[in-house]
């Protein structure tokens, strides 16, 4: 039980020491999300799975016109937009950015969308 | 405690506020703040216009100008960028007669865009609005010459900073959406007509065709209308009066 817990610890601290962890690739460093907001789902899930959860809502949205369901890529952009350049997606170190870096998965959805915040973004409801 | 029991509060303590399986706190605040999904495209409902081009104004461009902002296009047009609505100025030689008419995608029944379509990403909404699926065109710009109306646009130049409701790019046509994000969300007014109104002149008018008690419904009852190239049979949801 003991031996459990302790791998636990070190399972955690590993994780948590992730942005510094000696190698040969520096690993991503993920940007906290706002202060006081809370995602859709645990991290672990929307790690493994928010492109199908995009993917999926992208649909309902463009041809059926649901609009505002769980999985929303403005939603996501409003939390995760770093406070500096208020965008996920500007800079290298920048949310949606660090990880498909590191992960060498290149991101189509900001050739299009917006990646800037809905509060400062061109014709953001005033 | 049991290896199971263990893990469970482990994951419990992970997991965040979860106070019920599968329910957490953000949803039971989605749903109290009233923001849950819209209820999407109505079947019932047949989205179109009715434009008065006697009482639009020759030389006014706020409908043009109303959609460039709403979408987030250029702001000063040059002869390559997407052009939504544009103001056609007609005049029969022989009497001399002049009229201003705003052209936009007609939104059609019968659209030829979706006909034509290699990869279906031309396609025509439960509600009769026709738009293009951005996450499927492939940019071959069939549809734009399909269009007998020339709706269509293609974006040559990558863009930027486009309004959030409006995702565009380049590499895909274009053209207007009868303001959907608008509508999805219960407003009962486009952007050109919006700002028609606003100038004082009142020539567009939006709403539900297939809704007997709409102001559409009652003016297309009352005056003469004319579709655009009628003798196509694509039966378009924009009307024209005075033409």
């Amino acid at each position: 039980m003991l031996q459990r817990l302790l791998m636990l610890g070190l399972l955690t601290a590993g994780l948590a020491h992730g942005g510094e962890a000696p190698g040969r690739t520096p690993r991503p460093v993920v940007e906290p999300a706002t202060a006081g907001t809370q995602c859709v789902a645990p991290p672990e899930v929307m790690r493994r799975n928010h492109m199908d959860f995009l993917k999926h809502q992208r649909d309902d949205t463009v041809h059926g016109g649901i609009r505002g369901a769980k999985f929303s890529l403005k939603a996501c952009i409003d939390c995760h937009a770093n406070q500096k350049t208020q965008s996920v997606a500007q800079e290298a170190t920048n949310f949606c950015v660090s990880c498909h870096a590191y992960a060498a998965v290149k991101i189509d959805c900001f050739e299009c969308h917006t990646s800037k915040a809905r509060t400062v973004a061109q014709g953001a409801p005033k | 405690m049991s290896r199971r029991g263990f893990l469970g509060v482990a994951a419990a303590a992970i997991g965040g506020v979860m106070l019920a399986p599968g329910i957490q706190l953000i949803e039971i605040a989605q749903a109290a703040a009233g923001s849950g999904p819209t209820p999407g495209a109505n079947p019932k409902v047949r989205w179109g216009m009715l434009i008065d081009t006697t009482k639009c104004e020759p030389g006014c461009n706020d409908c043009v100008t109303a959609c460039n902002t709403e979408n987030g296009l250029d702001p000063k047009p040059t002869p390559t960028s997407s052009q939504w609505i544009r103001k056609v100025e007609i005049k029969e030689i022989r009497t001399g007669r002049a009229s201003s008419v705003p052209v936009m995608c007609q939104h059609c029944a019968e659209p030829p865009c979706v006909d034509v379509c290699p990869t279906g990403a031309s396609f025509k909404r439960a509600d009769g609005i026709v738009l293009v699926d951005r996450h499927t065109c492939i940019g071959c710009r069939y549809c734009v010459m399909a269009c007998p109306y020339k709706a269509r646009s293609f974006v040559h130049e990558p863009l930027t900073e486009q309004v959030p409701d409006v995702p565009r790019g380049k590499g895909c046509v274009e053209s207007c959406t009868l303001c959907v994000h608008r509508i999805d969300k219960g407003e009962k007014t486009t952007a050109c007509a919006e700002a028609c109104s606003k100038a004082g002149h009142g020539a567009i008018v939006f709403g539900d065709l297939n809704d007997p008690d709409s102001e559409i419904s009652r003016r297309v009852r009352e005056i003469q209308t004319t579709q655009l190239r009628a003798d196509l049979k694509l039966d378009p949801g924009v009307r024209y009066h005075g033409i």
